[in-house]
């Protein structure tokens, strides 16, 4: 009858494998829970996630290195328009992925809880009612098609090509998160506190989000982000709706790398949440959200930079303000290390606002992509093993995370605290560790781009920041311990390897970062 | 093209070229300069990380280590001056520390006449103080840690010195800061020594931030931290830049070597056992801000403004610590507040550029030889008094400690400047230059050496002479000999270290670093300048000898004492200044911002999983508020973020 012809979709099977294999196994985990077992889950769902993670890992690293041969411009737009896969994507996917496997490591850890994991054994029963005690011995299995989900969505969200999409990814990556916060097997009420809080104003904040795509929408028509930066580039009329809704959008992606004064929830919700969440969601969660941040604003803003460039500016600034501020005040380990997340939020974000056109910046130069990709590596590994460390130390109630607890613990375990002074070393940005290489980089391409007077707040701030690290490492080294203190437990292999990979990166990168800045200056541009 | 006339007309307006650092290759036994690092570094590691198990050879092992870099150190020195002289400069370019495209961070070391004898006076004095400590911590149940933390100084300072670039620099700028807070704060017991190693830490930071700063805007206006390149075109850049460049890179400086305003810390430091004193906060350490003056020239000699702040700066600190240093009793106090203003005269003279650079590391030197010595007697005297630091208890030591005595009275004589005494020809040579520059500079250089003078006079008076003042169950008695032998060295030392200038020696050894001498005429003869000089000294110590040798030394110090004596002994009131303008807006901010985000969980849940229920209680009560006022503040940010986006585009 009519002439409307059906075009079949193309799926690029070989390039988005990465992403298919960890929705894939996410699936069979869920099929896993139903079928196997009680007894045998926990093996098989470990298993599962451990093998699903490192074939992805390989499938990613397949996609990164044919990605020269696959289209114009090192990459391709694949799945109808809906997710781009260029070198960014591919090396924020390996990143994620790689903070995956340090999540599902912490996730299977056993000893520490003397057989039983971290999570509740049924997450269900009333705090305190019978039902719980009968649950003790059991453990939630569901966490790793959960976090494979959250993985899944991760991935996606840096590669998408349309809002849409993004919004999907967004989702799908919060969900999962949301109830994973909730299932501490210890402190409970604090745990779904946490979770609820997350939840709620995850929600509210999406709803921003998806406000701002109505917006785009209606200024330039389309979802897509090559057809926004055309609209933008091309159009001179009235801007108030796309301006309005860069701002909505905004406001959802900086809610989710907790930037100030959207940061209210990360204390309490990393506080809340059980350490090996708190490990995994802190270090991946900013990668993905950064790389959505990036490709939405060099990708479909990057026409009009001098539109949100100053709002960034002030973003920035406050971010780390607040962040390093607060920091100093804090009394528990992991909200420490949280508000210490919010400021390392600032001084990424000082990264994301260096960008310049192409031809401003000299040959060879470093691009402000290369410097953020660089210092979400730094970040992410520092912050994997600082909060894997916290789930080691210990005392009758579980961890201990109040700071008292830590003092002098650098008599009683030499070796945990000095890798966790290292960590702090690294975040504080010491010359030799990551951190000091990856401030470097952001610092520097901000300044280029002219934006000193953020630099100069990051260089305060990251110097309030050197206080509140210090003084951590002077309160595990040189306070005399008082009262009862926390002590340091023994883990399974799962936990001491991450630990260990997660040093030993932070070291080497400080020593020897070039690798990882070629691979990350390797990586290229994005491409619409 | 108008750049380049620029810059050629400024040289040629202050009329001297502006030295370009242009290293060869290390070759031959030069490149053995990474060993002088590596060795206390691995020192430190072998100390800090082997534990227990090293405790009973380790402070052997931690002496030996830089005395091995001083063997090495020396025995670069002489190839060195074996060379001709437009080959006294190389490099060793270790690895590729940080490399990407434009940003190019090469792990390298220079060694130049500058860094040659800086090297020899910290492995030289170094080693020495490293002896000493055998004897001095013999007791101390942490020895081996206490030489693992030197051992790490030695490094960091090292590294300071010998990096070819701002960004290696700065590594061991941190290295240094890290090792003197660990080493302040090594009595840890003490509640005092942990205030002090945290103050340090603080202005420190404070320092920090302008050299960080200095370094990014160094890299963003000639595109490399290099030595190397920015010499070769610091004259291009504006000269707006380099001053910002020289006034930022200046208030590092005035951080590390504790000047006004950053000087607080530097009494305070003196809490760490007395050969931390010795050699990190007298000799090398807080020298780092004259070696960053020196090394920067090619900045400073670009910015006439920003070396006129060097030597406000610097007149300040030396009237500022000699004063501090009058009204002292605490021996090492007295002694920090000389140190502050000694390195007064060699910022002022690193100020005065070209015609001063030299003089400035020479004072440096001997001051390095004559300031450990007298710490190091300190510390003697110290021992033999049971640690008591006040000199109203002192007095009459002279017979007990006849080695201590002797040694102590020649770093007293080359720190007054007595004719023939190294600091005499260091000290003279300066304040020559200043007149030269100005009279009112000459003047108060003067002055500060008539104080100087006066308040060293007090010092040695109050400890070695007049009357018997001790504690009853005290019984001096002088030190061991592994404590006495490096004092005679440090004394032969601060004795002849004015060799350093015979026939203009080391103004002509560092020409290849800051360039050929340059001579003002001076108003009067050089030799009226000399002996105006010594007749300033000679009153100044006729004085204290009137007020304390003449007169009974009461035991308390008197509280019915003017003004200024009061302001004098409260530090002029540094702290109070810094507490006004820094600390306590800064805590209300801090204070302020903690309400704003008070959240309670914190406080009220740190007791972890006890009472579950009345914590769920209150849990309940609190949770909507707080979800509630998250939500207003996302929602207070929608409308910053959409109302700075509107505005900007108005």
């Amino acid at each position: 009858m009519s002439d409307v012809d059906f075009v079949k979709p193309t799926i690029e099977y070989a390039e988005l494998s990465p992403l298919l294999i960890v929705f894939g196994v996410a699936a069979l985990g869920v099929v896993v829970e139903a079928f196997v077992a009680r007894e045998r889950r926990h093996v098989v769902q470990v298993s599962l996630a451990f093998v699903g993670v490192l074939a992805a890992l390989a499938a990613t690293v397949l996609v990164g290195l044919d990605l020269a041969d696959v289209g114009p411009g090192q990459g391709l737009v694949g799945a109808e328009g809906s997710v781009v896969v260029d070198g960014p994507t591919v090396y924020l996917w390996g990143l994620v992925l790689v903070f995956a496997l340090g999540g599902v490591a912490l996730f299977a850890e056993r000893r520490l809880e003397a057989g039983v994991s971290v999570f509740a054994g049924q997450a269900a029963a009333l705090p305190g009612t019978e039902a719980e005690r009968r649950s003790s011995g059991l453990a939630h299995t569901e966490v790793y098609p959960l976090v494979m989900f959250a993985v899944a969505g991760m991935m996606l969200f840096p590669a998408a090509g349309d809002l849409l999409t993004m919004f999907v990814a967004l989702e799908v990556l919060s969900l999962p998160l949301y109830l994973l916060c909730g299932l501490a097997r210890r402190r409970r009420l604090l745990s779904q506190e946490a979770a609820l809080k997350y939840f709620l104003l995850g929600a509210f904040s999406s709803g921003f989000f998806l406000y701002g795509v109505a917006l785009v929408y209606g200024y330039a028509g389309s979802m897509d982000l090559d057809v926004i930066h055309s609209a933008v580039l091309n159009r001179t009329d009235d801007r108030t709706l796309l301006l309005l809704g860069i701002a909505m959008l905004s406001v959802g992606l900086l809610f989710k790398v907790g930037a100030v004064p959207f940061h209210a929830w990360t204390p309490d919700v990393y506080q809340g949440a059980p350490t090996a969440v708190t490990a995994f969601m802190s270090a991946a969660t900013k990668v993905a959200a950064f790389g959505a941040i990036l490709r939405l604003y060099y990708v479909g803003f990057g026409a009009n930079r001098w539109d949100w460039q100053p709002m960034l500016w002030v973003v920035a600034i406050i971010t780390m303000l607040v962040g390093a501020v607060l920091a100093v005040v804090q009394s528990d380990v992991k909200r420490m290390l949280a508000y210490s997340s919010v400021a390392h939020t600032g001084f990424i974000l000082t990264g994301v606002l260096g960008l310049q056109a192409t031809g401003a910046l000299g040959e060879g130069e470093v691009t402000s992509l290369q410097a953020v990709l660089f210092y979400l590596t730094t970040y992410g590994f520092a912050t994997v093993g600082a909060f894997a460390l916290v789930t080691l130390v210990r005392d009758a109630n579980g961890e201990a995370t109040a700071s008292a607890k830590w003092a002098g613990l650098g008599r009683r375990s030499p070796l945990v605290a000095g890798v966790f002074a290292l960590f702090l070393l690294s975040m504080a940005g010491i010359p030799l560790t990551a951190g000091f290489v990856g401030k470097w980089a952001v610092f520097t391409v901000a300044m280029s781009a002219g934006a000193w007077p953020v630099v100069l707040v990051a260089i305060a701030s990251s110097i309030i920041a050197i206080f509140f690290y210090i003084k951590f490492v002077r309160l595990m080294f040189f306070v005399d311990a008082e009262g009862d203190v926390a002590e340091v437990s023994v883990p399974s292999p799962l936990t001491s390897v991450t630990i260990g990979v997660c040093a030993l990166v932070t070291i080497g990168l400080g020593l020897v970062p070039g690798p990882v800045l070629d691979l990350v200056a390797h990586a290229g541009d994005f491409i619409r | 093209m108008f750049v380049t006339t620029l810059a050629t007309s400024l040289a040629a307006e202050t009329g001297h070229e502006i030295p370009v650092v242009d290293p060869g290759s290390a070759d031959g036994v030069l490149g053995l300069v990474w060993l002088v690092i590596a060795l206390p570094l691995l020192g430190a590691a072998i100390l800090l990380l082997g534990g227990r198990r090293t405790d009973r050879w380790g402070h052997l092992l931690g002496t030996a280590m830089p005395i091995g870099s001083f063997v090495v150190s020396l025995v670069m020195f002489l190839s060195l001056m074996g060379r001709d002289e437009e080959e006294r400069q190389v490099v060793q370019h270790l690895y590729d520390w940080i490399q990407v495209g434009g940003l190019h961070v090469g792990m390298d070391l220079l060694y130049d006449p500058l860094a040659s004898l800086f090297l020899l006076l910290i492995t030289g004095v170094g080693s020495l103080i490293h002896v000493y400590s055998i004897g001095y911590m013999a007791h101390d149940p942490r020895r081996r840690r206490f030489f693992g933390y030197l051992n790490l100084f030695v490094a960091a300072m090292l590294m300071l010195i010998l990096a070819e670039n701002y960004v290696g620099l700065f590594l061991g700028w941190e290295g240094v800061g890290l090792a003197s807070y660990l080493l302040i704060g090594f009595w840890q017991h003490k509640p005092s020594a942990a205030k002090a190693a945290k103050k340090a830490f603080v202005l420190n930071r404070v320092g920090d931030m302008g050299m960080a700063t200095a370094i990014f805007l160094a890299f963003v206006t000639f595109g490399s931290t290099s030595f190397t390149e920015i010499s070769r075109v610091a004259g291009e850049a504006g000269e707006g830049t380099m001053t910002a460049l020289g006034i930022l890179l200046l208030v590092g400086a005035c951080g590390k070597s504790a000047q006004v305003p950053l000087q607080a810390w530097l009494l305070d430091a003196m809490e760490g056992p007395t050969p931390v004193s010795a050699l990190i906060h007298a000799a090398t350490m807080v020298t780092a801000g004259v070696y960053l003056v020196v090394r920067s020239n090619f900045v400073f000699e670009n910015a006439p403004d920003a070396q006129t702040a060097v030597i406000v700066v610097a007149v300040v600190t030396i009237l500022w610590g000699a004063i501090i240093g009058c009204a002292k009793d605490d021996i090492k106090k007295a002694l920090a507040g000389s140190t502050m203003s000694q390195i007064g005269y060699m910022m002022l003279a690193a100020g005065l550029g070209t015609a001063g650079y030299a003089f400035a590391i020479l004072h440096l030197l001997t001051h390095g030889f004559f300031k450990a010595n007298m710490f190091l007697g300190a510390g003697s005297v110290m021992h033999g008094m049971n640690d008591d630091v006040d000199m109203r208890h002192y007095g009459a030591l002279n017979k007990a400690m006849p080695v201590t005595f002797i040694t102590f009275a020649m770093g007293y004589l080359a720190i007054i400047g007595f004719p023939g005494f190294s600091g005499f020809w260091s000290k003279d040579k300066i304040i020559e230059v200043a007149i030269g520059e100005s009279w009112i500079i000459g003047l108060c250089a003067l002055l500060g050496a008539g104080i100087t003078a006066f308040y060293m006079t007090r010092l040695m008076l109050m400890t070695f002479f007049s009357s018997k003042r001790w504690e009853k169950d005290v019984h001096p008695h002088e030190s061991p000999a592994v404590m006495t032998f490096p004092l005679i060295v440090l004394a032969a030392l601060s004795v002849l270290g004015g060799v350093l200038l015979l026939g203009g020696w080391i103004v002509h050894w560092l020409e290849p670093v800051t360039g050929p001498e340059e001579h003002h005429d001076l108003p009067i003869p050089v030799l009226a300048i000399t002996g105006l000089t010594v007749a300033v000294v000679a009153v100044g110590v006729a004085i204290a000898f009137l007020l304390f040798q003449k007169r009974d030394v009461p035991r308390t110090a008197p509280s019915d004492v003017s003004f200024v004596t009061t302001a004098a002994r409260n530090d002029l009131y540094g702290d109070a200044i810094n507490e006004g303008l820094v600390v306590n807006p800064g805590r209300r901010l801090v204070a302020g911002l903690f309400v704003l985000d008070r959240s309670g969980v914190d406080g009220t849940f740190t007791g972890g999983g006890a009472a579950v229920k009345a914590i769920g209680g209150q849990l309940r009560k609190v949770q909507t508020g707080y979800v509630r006022s998250y939500a207003l503040s996302v929602l207070l940010g929608v409308i910053i973020v959409a109302l700075a986006m509107l505005a900007v585009n108005l």
